[in-house]
């Protein structure tokens, strides 16, 4: 793929046109090849399957918690997806920022991978809601894992909507990416907050400070499947709403071609200097 | 409501989430494409 300054960085996209000056969208809408998309929805899908079937009837009821634990099998891997996909519009935020990478691509990527993390944050905060009212007896508390992950999915709604601002695509994919890059501090905050605070949430069963995982057998498998069935649904969602960014981003470029051509001609036609003085 | 009622309403509403935005991407997919000229590499 070939970037501003024409550096070469692989994947046959063309992103910054040399010479004219404006960044070009992708001319591919796909990260992936059709068949290994098509083959990604379909395995995504098997494997959520595969988790129902565990999570709802293969895995046993929690010894003090009982059927409402099931829910943990689509909270933390909703919560686990959150950080990989605000952690995908980090990289690929800085990808874009770094001169030498600078490219279209990245902006799209780190949008479309933005929007997946506040559709999985928001997963991860109604559940967790629906996980707490059962177990603790309360909807939520101003707990400090709730509160840190309740200004995760805002910030990212700001984001987005910092997205939607209108300005020329070099500006927004310049402001956007320093926004995300300040906003994934808040990333290591959450994960952190259990063991910074000891509030009401607890702390890691998996990865906690001992590295010593507190669950077992069945249990763990079916939380393992759960991070498997979501990250291959989040590389496949990726895909897709990458290739919808690349196709709106083409559309507004050809409109906005057209009202500038449309402008051109209907603008009255100067008089050349001297014309009339003969 | 009880436990098993928590966990329907997490799984359920989990999944029609996921599947509306799935669907919402790939109708929005298609709508685009076809707005942008047949010769377009997008397409």
């Amino acid at each position: 793929m070939t970037v501003g300054g024409g550096v070469t960085v692989g994947g046959g996209v063309t992103a910054a046109q040399a010479g004219t000056g404006r960044m070009s969208t992708p001319d591919t809408a796909r990260l992936l090849p059709r068949r290994a998309s098509i083959a990604l929805g379909w395995g995504s899908l098997a494997a959520l399957v595969l988790l129902a079937l565990f999570g709802l009837w293969g895995a046993p009821p929690d010894a003090v918690q009982g059927d409402a634990q099931r829910i943990m099998y689509l909270h933390v891997p909703a919560a686990w997806l959150a950080y990989l996909a605000f952690g995908v519009t980090s990289v690929t935020s800085a990808l874009y920022l770094w001169p030498r990478t600078r490219s279209t691509v990245w902006d799209l990527l780190a949008g479309a991978s933005a929007e997946l993390g506040v559709l999985f944050t928001g997963l991860t905060l109604v559940l967790g809601s629906l996980w707490g009212r059962p177990v603790w007896g309360i909807w939520w508390a101003w707990d400090a894992r709730l509160t840190t992950t309740a200004v995760l999915f805002f910030l990212y709604l700001g984001y987005l909507s910092l997205r939607r601002i209108p300005a020329s695509v070099e500006t927004r994919a310049t402001r956007c990416a320093i926004a995300a890059l300040i906003a994934f501090v808040d990333v290591p905050i959450v994960h952190l907050s259990v063991n910074w605070w000891r509030t009401l949430h607890q702390q890691a069963t998996v990865f906690n400070p001992a590295l010593n995982p507190k669950i077992h057998g069945v249990m763990a498998f079916t939380l393992w499947l759960g991070v498997f069935a979501f990250t291959l649904l989040y590389v496949y969602l990726l895909d897709r709403r990458y290739g919808l960014a690349v196709l709106e981003e083409g559309l507004e470029e050809r409109e906005l071609d057209a009202a500038i051509a449309q402008r051109v001609a209907d603008a009255p036609r100067s008089q050349p200097v001297g014309a009339g003085h003969e | 409501m009880s436990d098993v009622g928590y966990v329907v309403a997490a799984w359920s509403l989990t999944g029609a989430v996921l599947a509306a935005y799935a669907l919402r991407v790939a109708v929005r997919t298609r709508q685009v494409r076809r707005s942008l000229p047949d010769d377009d590499p997008r397409r």
